[in-house]
């Protein structure tokens, strides 16, 4: 479910690191306004459909583990994964529509919705939560924005966006992303909490151009109140605009 | 002499009440709050070595850094071996295996959708195995509400007040969704065999208490464990002998550059545990000295208004030739039978009182209802051989005291001005 899904849609909240194939205006080196920034990273998150296959690797003190998963995508509403590898996680499903979050777990035949305390639990061992994957608002809904200078990230020169939450019940006060001003796609973001004590941290190690769009191929996450080394997901293969039945998004599906 | 003093002091109750009566409070206070202190403390200390700590622990050094958090990831491996080699070494002591882990309670619906569901605190033990002890020490057939133990590893019982929250009765399914050893989700449905009410708030909130067999199965954890508790034989807590054990247990398998090799804590070293203890072995020598310091003001106080009160009679007693020191050493024999007296009577209350409550107890859970406190709801004092003696040393020190710095007075009188004095 985290893997690309959330790259897609679900996890907004990691992928406002990906995919920011600005207008170009943009392109031509002229300083965007902090909004116009914004909007076009919203504008690139947000595919009609989107079928991802991608493997996340997780890092723990005690070594590491690779799980492979498949996402179905519809907007910013609805999500479907489906655990592929290990054989202990294969079976494993999540759906999300708008603020719900269902799990499936073939061990039990059970059909479990994940709710309160539990959304800031940590899903499958990784360095996000579920509350990352429910983020369902654009950013732009979220934060107000402002440009608050350029720094190179990996030797590419970037704009550097600070976020500032408008509303104060969501999960991070606020964020700063790191935008590529040539490709214009974010390698690196922080995430903090109001009294401004540093939460989360993604880097983009590797990107890829998918129809058009300059995407994420390999990121980091790190979850920096945890123990662990952090998550690594890659992206084996994404597909835009793919076609996806309705019945995908529904209960159902779950025990199919 | 001291008869006649005797007599003296019991017709002329206005020499006698106040001081005894004062005396009979503060000998009462001290014998009953040692027994209080000994009950309350002596029985948190108990509840935590028995529910949570262990008179010893062992668990991997990275483990023990982040205990609180209860990172299963860091749980000791190969436990089986590991508690061969302990029962090898220190075989006067018992071992256990024990796990702690968080997740979700969930209820099925008759479709195996979620119907209710809480947070809940895991406790996994060793029920099957009737050696281990569990069963004895947690007091589980005793905190029983509803239903049964569990005779299988599949099987767990639920907090009373968290089954009925959740409308779950013994014989139904709950499903677990919590983190495995890995890290990877861990979904495992458990059959409810019964509730449970310890009469500790901070397991009855909403805690499950399930066969480590079964939460092994559930998150992943074979031949692992998250600690392994050590209990020594008889109920007391002894910190040496328990000390002793963790240097030599960490001396022979605790490797400073090795983050998963065991490491042993004793009770005392775990959850400031030790000023617990420190405070239950001076808690005799506090009161002691609160009691001896309020007691002396307030007697010598009564004593100087004894003194003034006796004037007349002092006077007299110099005028007809007793010596200073003879009334000023006969005012302090009457100081101690008074003593005496006022410890007798305190301590026969005090210890009274100490007795009821250490059959009854007193019920302080709604006081408690926040607390995450390791304690029994019930309070319970506990009247040891000290108690019965610990007030007669405020008793006697304080009358005597009082009446030392009151008698001074005596001293000043100037036998000269006597006549004088008793013309008025």
């Amino acid at each position: 479910m985290i893997g690309v899904t959330s790259m897609n849609r679900i996890g907004r909240a990691i992928f406002v690191l990906m995919v920011s194939q600005l207008t170009p205006l943009l392109n031509g080196q002229q300083q965007p306004t902090a909004k116009e920034l914004l909007q076009a990273l919203d504008d690139n998150m947000v595919a009609e459909n989107r079928v991802t296959v991608s493997t996340m690797i997780i890092h723990g003190r005690r070594g590491s583990r690779s799980i492979q998963s498949k996402s179905w995508t519809q907007g910013s509403e609805k999500a479907y994964t489906e655990y592929l590898a290990p054989a202990r996680e294969r079976g494993t499903k999540m759906l999300k529509v708008g603020d719900q979050l269902w799990t499936y777990s073939p061990a039990t035949d059970r059909i479990i919705q994940i709710a309160g305390h539990m959304l800031r639990q940590s899903v499958m061992g990784s360095d996000l939560s579920y509350e990352d994957m429910m983020e369902d608002q654009t950013l732009s809904e979220m934060y107000s924005p402002e440009i608050v200078g350029s720094e190179p990230v990996d030797g590419r020169d970037c704009w550097i966006l600070e976020l500032t939450a408008k509303n104060p019940g969501i999960t991070y006060h606020s964020r700063r992303v790191w935008i590529d001003k040539e490709r214009n796609i974010a390698l690196k973001e922080t995430r903090y909490a109001a009294s401004g004590k540093l939460l989360k941290e993604a880097l983009v190690k590797e990107v890829f151009q998918v129809e058009g769009r300059w995407y994420p191929k390999h990121m980091t996450f790190k979850d920096m109140l945890s123990t662990g080394e952090g998550t690594e997901f890659i992206v084996d293969s994404i597909d835009f605009n793919a076609e996806i039945p309705d019945y995908i998004f529904t209960k159902a599906v779950l025990r199919r | 002499m001291i008869r006649f003093l005797l007599k003296g002091l019991l017709r002329d109750r206005s020499r006698s009440l106040f001081p005894i009566l004062t005396v009979t409070a503060g000998v009462m206070a001290t014998s009953l709050g040692h027994s209080w202190f000994n009950g309350a403390l002596g029985g948190m200390i108990t509840t935590t070595a028995n529910f949570q700590t262990g008179y010893v622990k062992v668990m991997s050094r990275a483990y023990a850094e982040l205990s609180d958090e209860m990172p299963n990831d860091l749980a000791l491996v190969e436990v089986e071996a590991l508690l061969d080699e302990l029962e090898n070494a220190y075989p006067e002591w018992q071992f256990t295996p024990r796990i702690h882990f968080g997740g979700l309670l969930d209820i099925p619906d008759e479709h195996g959708e979620t119907r209710s569901q809480a947070p809940t605190m895991g406790f996994a033990v060793d029920l099957l195995n009737p050696d281990a002890g569990e069963l004895k020490r947690l007091k589980i057939n005793e905190s029983i509400v509803r239903g049964r133990a569990p005779q299988q590893p599949n099987e767990i019982l639920v907090a009373d007040e968290l089954a009925r929250k959740l409308e779950v009765e013994p014989g139904q399914v709950a499903t677990i969704i919590s983190s495995t050893m890995n890290g990877s989700m861990a979904f495992f449905n458990f059959t409810v065999s019964g509730t449970v009410n310890f009469g500790i708030l901070a397991l009855d909130r909403g805690s499950i208490i399930a066969d480590i067999r079964g939460a092994r199965r559930a998150l992943d954890m074979e031949d692992a464990a998250g600690e392994i508790v050590g209990f020594m034989p008889g109920d007391n807590y002894r910190d040496e002998t328990a000390q002793a054990l963790a240097d030599d247990f960490n001396a022979r398998y605790s490797y400073t550059e090795d983050q998963f090799s065991p490491t042993m804590v004793t009770l005392a070293d775990q959850n400031g545990n030790r000023w617990i203890l420190d405070m239950v072995g001076a808690m005799g020598s506090i009161l002691v000295t609160i009691f001896i310091i309020v007691m002396s003001l307030v007697l010598w106080n009564s004593g100087l208004m004894g003194s003034l009160r006796r004037y007349g009679e002092i006077g007299v007693r110099l005028a007809i030739g007793e010596s200073h020191g003879q009334i000023y050493r006969a005012m302090l024999l009457e100081s101690v039978l008074i003593g005496i007296m006022g410890s007798i009577i305190g301590t026969a209350i005090g210890v009274s009182l100490g007795l009821w409550i250490q059959s009854h107890g007193i019920d302080i859970g709604s006081m408690m209802k926040e607390s995450s406190i390791m304690m029994d709801n019930v309070i319970r004092t506990k009247v040891t051989t000290t108690t019965w003696y610990i007030g007669f040393i405020p008793g006697l020190l304080a009358t005597f005291i009082g009446t030392a710095f009151a008698g001074i007075g005596i001293y000043r009188r100037q036998t000269a001005s006597l006549f004088k004095e008793l013309e008025v």
